[in-house]
């Protein structure tokens, strides 16, 4: 006995079985059946869609279990496109499977490789025709080309300059002013302290002159949060307890995280919740964050009332709103 | 000869006299598939991507892309009065008014989602039978191109209707923009026009949709596919099948019926989706204002695992020199998904370095043989899955009466515990179905027939499977791993000592397998019974 180790063999492609169809011209007229059978109730799929469009009226609705209200005229178009495309394939592959040839066939692969004298002549090609063109020769017009190349890429770049405007100072200030009042959002209804019950939550704006136009990049910055809570509740600094007004304490809207709308807020903890990314705030300690992946509590918007007895900003917020970004805090 | 014969014959030859093309379709036309069904996970992504061009068609017809404020006075009575852009009241209008719009949004939507399925899945098929090896690695890197794209492209149509949901999105990616150290503030007013949200993203980005990348995706498709054709496809091992061979069925007329059937299976199934399955229903969202926001927003499942792995980041930014960096913005929303992406781009290259194989390889591997490979997957897998379910932790939450918190940090060790835990597990299982592979051929398959032998004891009857079972189970090879020298003959380290080391270890772990039965061990096995 020899010491080589002998592998177990390829046996090679199994022998073909023949399928009935091949064999039996019945089976075979019966597959024939069935596929025209297929394609037959494709054409009545799209009959569906052709009646569904033309005669089911848009305001049936009908319960289906599961789906719920439905609107018969969706779903008339939707299932006869469906059934019209849906046994047009399954016709083919039934075709395909039962009449069409089912011998497996062998062919060759060929490594993609060249010869190495295709490849030699390659290299050469390249060579003489780089050599030809004298690149290499000369060197003055190697190089001045490189220069133009490279410069013209600048005129691209540039021309794109006015897709925007310089950030300026935009992203660090918003529409608050000493003695903004703050008005309903919506509504535009200025807010007295009493407006609001303990416990209560109300999202505001800064007000506007009347006919004027609020743009949303103006609510991207503006929105803010009234919450009023008994003011023994709040565990403030002097000063940031000197922003509320009554229990009233008012917080930017716009997550300091990645500027989604705070808008959750859990009366029994006093949590404001980011539905976004779930960042959490604690309202009695300045919107600290206690939770989440935000990185700063929100702004405090300091407020206080006007001589009428509505609720104004004290000053501007005195850091950005929103999200952070490079120049945030220089 | 038929007139029609006759006829076919006249126009093949007209167009032949022209292009010379005779040759090249016979030869074509009579080339063989392999057949499988994961090789139709490739073509689910062609057929959904026709179906998008199809149906995104019919909405470019009625969609209005502009930011412009318009009061809306269609047919939806809850919204009617309210202001909102003419890109959402156009959605609307698809939606309410064209006869069949509100179908073919839905398909749109269903045929993204079943695109992004489908890219995916085809990529597990891909990675864990390697069928990225030589000479195949620029269809891999062209593949991982169309899954990042799909996922920018998928992003930008849903962020089009510029409803509430949508605009929440937008307004996360401007955030992530925002946070590029340095020029990010500069880049999200180029990008918007001027602030949050303006009036200019909308039409911008429904260029980019409509033309830009959809040009980058014919152009990556084709070539994704001439290479498929012209390198021919891979084949799972089995009897009479070698990498030197294809063993399959002819173009003309099985694989064009099997293949152009199969187009309108897909488009049947997603018009059905589009027809049953509610998707996407942005009346129920309302216009964006960046004030509002509703609870439980998520993004379509390909950008979950994004949004995931922003949830889960620890809450940390710093301020060096007065310049503040996000990390809990820049790790998990570009740094992180920057490595996953590029480590998948890389993997074939990494791999053949590893295992210093440069052959060609046209047959799959079954992924217990490549025990390593599919841990590493299995990892990567676990990986992205736990991101894409803390994606949803709000809503497992309330749906499992569990806090925030709990999920929360639950997904924050659970990212960095159970990857490594998949890839232990799934190589143990890999070499564990490799030994039973092994018991098979070497003593045949239990049939559960029980014997008593003359002198009381019981014995299971074994029969031997056969020859063509046992060559699938012993076909595949067993590479040794690499031993590349760390001395030089005199004893001395070599310059490469420690890349050599690393390569060696990774090799090795690499070769790790249960040695495969042989004809000679199943001889002397017969000898003994």
């Amino acid at each position: 006995m020899s010491n080589e180790i002998e592998l177990i063999k390829d046996p090679g492609l199994p022998a073909h079985v023949h399928r009935r169809a091949d064999t039996d011209p019945k089976a075979a007229a019966r597959a024939e059946r069935q596929v025209a059978i297929l394609f037959m109730l494709s054409a009545l799929g799209t009959l569906l869609l052709i009646v569904s469009y033309l005669f089911i009226p848009e305001d049936i609705f009908f319960f289906i279990p599961v789906m719920g209200n439905t609107n018969a005229h969706q779903l008339g178009l939707g299932m006869g496109m469906a059934i019209a495309l849906f046994c047009i394939g399954a016709g083919l592959i039934h075709w395909a499977k039962t009449l069409m040839p089912d011998e497996e066939v062998i062919a060759q692969r060929h490594e993609f490789k060249s010869d190495d004298e295709d490849r030699k002549d390659f290299v050469k090609t390249v060579k003489e025709g780089a050599a030809s063109a004298g690149l290499g020769r000369r060197p003055l017009i190697k190089r001045t080309l490189g220069a133009a190349l490279g410069l013209s890429a600048i005129s691209p770049v540039l021309l794109l300059g006015d897709l925007g405007p310089l950030p300026g100072n935009q992203l660090k200030t918003t529409t608050w002013k000493k003695g903004t009042r703050l008005v309903t959002d919506p509504g535009d209804r200025p807010l007295r302290p009493s407006d609001l019950e303990v416990g209560a939550v109300a999202q505001t704006l800064p007000e506007i002159a009347p006919g004027e136009h609020r743009s949303l990049n103006d609510i991207a910055k503006d929105a803010v949060l009234l919450i009023r809570l008994r003011p023994e509740e709040f565990n403030l600094d002097a000063e940031r307890l000197s922003w509320t007004h009554e229990g009233i304490i008012a917080f930017s809207k716009i997550c300091s995280h990645m500027g989604c709308a705070v808008a959750l807020y859990e009366q029994t903890t006093k949590h404001l919740l980011c539905p976004c990314h779930q960042s959490t705030f604690d309202v009695t300690r300045a919107a600290k964050v206690i939770f989440g992946p935000a990185a700063r509590p929100l702004p405090q918007l300091a407020i206080t009332v006007d001589a009428e007895g509505y609720l104004v900003a004290q000053a501007p917020f005195n850091e950005p709103v929103g999200p952070s970004f490079w120049e945030r805090s220089a | 000869m038929t007139a029609r014969e006759r006829i076919a014959g006249n126009v093949a030859g007209y167009v032949d006299d022209r292009t010379g093309a005779a040759k090249w379709m016979k030869k074509n036309l009579t080339k063989v598939f392999p057949d499988h069904w994961s090789f139709l996970l490739g073509e689910i992504c062609l057929y959904s991507f026709v179906i998008l061009l199809l149906s995104g068609t019919f909405l470019t017809f009625w969609f209005d892309p502009s930011m412009r404020e318009v009061i809306y006075e269609g047919s939806y009575e809850p919204l009617q009065g309210l202001e909102m852009s003419a890109a959402y009241a156009s959605t609307l209008d698809i939606s309410f008014e064209v006869r069949g719009g509100l179908l073919m949004r839905q398909i749109h939507h269903w045929a993204a989602l079943i695109f992004m399925v489908g890219i995916v899945v085809h990529l597990m098929r891909v990675y864990f039978t390697g069928a990225f090896r030589k000479p195949r690695e620029f269809n891999w890197i062209i593949g991982v191109g169309l899954l990042t794209l799909g996922i920018v492209e998928g992003f930008l149509g849903y962020s089009l209707p510029d409803d509430l949901l949508s605009g929440t999105g937008i307004r996360i990616a401007e955030a992530i923009i925002q946070a590029l150290p340095v020029v990010g503030s500069y880049l999200a007013f180029f990008a918007f026009g001027g602030a949050f949200p303006g009036v200019a993203f909308i039409p911008r980005i429904y260029t980019v949709h409509v033309l830009l990348l959809p040009g980058i995706f014919l152009a990556l498709i084709t070539v994704h596919l001439m290479l498929v054709w012209y390198q021919k496809h891979t084949q799972f091992p089995g009897p009479g099948r070698t990498e030197k061979n294809v063993v399959g069925y002819p173009l003309m007329p099985v694989y064009m019926a099997k293949a152009g059937g199969f187009f309108f299976i897909v488009f049947g199934v997603t018009a059905f989706l589009g027809a049953v399955a509610s998707i996407n229903p942005i009346w129920l969202y309302g216009p964006y204002t960046p004030g509002q926001v509703s609870a439980g927003s998520q993004p379509d499942w390909y950008m979950g695992w994004l949004d995931g792995l922003v949830r889960m980041a620890p809450p940390l930014e710093t301020v060096t020199f007065g310049y503040t960096i996000s990390w809990n913005i820049l790790i998990p929303g570009l740094i992180l998904p920057g490595i996953m992406f590029t480590g998948l781009a890389l993997y074939p290259f990494i791999e053949s370095w590893a295992t210093g194989d440069k052959r060609e390889h046209h047959l799959l591997d079954r992924p217990r043989n490549a025990p390593t490979r599919t841990a590493i997957g299995a990892m990567a897998l676990t990986f992205t899955l736990v991101s894409l379910i803390n994606g949803g932790n709000d809503i497992i939450a309330t749906t499992f009466d569990l806090t925030i918190n709990q999920m929360m940090w639950f997904s924050r060790i659970a990212i960095i515990v159970l990857p490594p835990l998949a890839y232990v597990i799934t190589k143990r299982l890999c070499l564990s179905l490799q030994r039973a592979d092994r018991d098979l051929v070497l003593h045949g398959r239990e049939t559960g027939r029980l014997v008593r032998m003359p002198n009381g004891e019981f014995t299971e009857i074994h029969e031997p499977i056969s020859p063509e079972k046992a060559w699938l189970l012993t076909s595949h090879e067993q590479l040794a791993p690499l031993e590349l020298p760390e001395y030089d003959g005199a004893g001395v380290r070599r310059p490469a000592a420690i890349k050599n080391k690393i390569r060696n270890r990774i090799s090795r772990s690499m070769a790790t397998a249960v040695p495969k039965a042989t004809e000679t061990e199943r001889k002397e096995l017969e000898g003994h019974h």
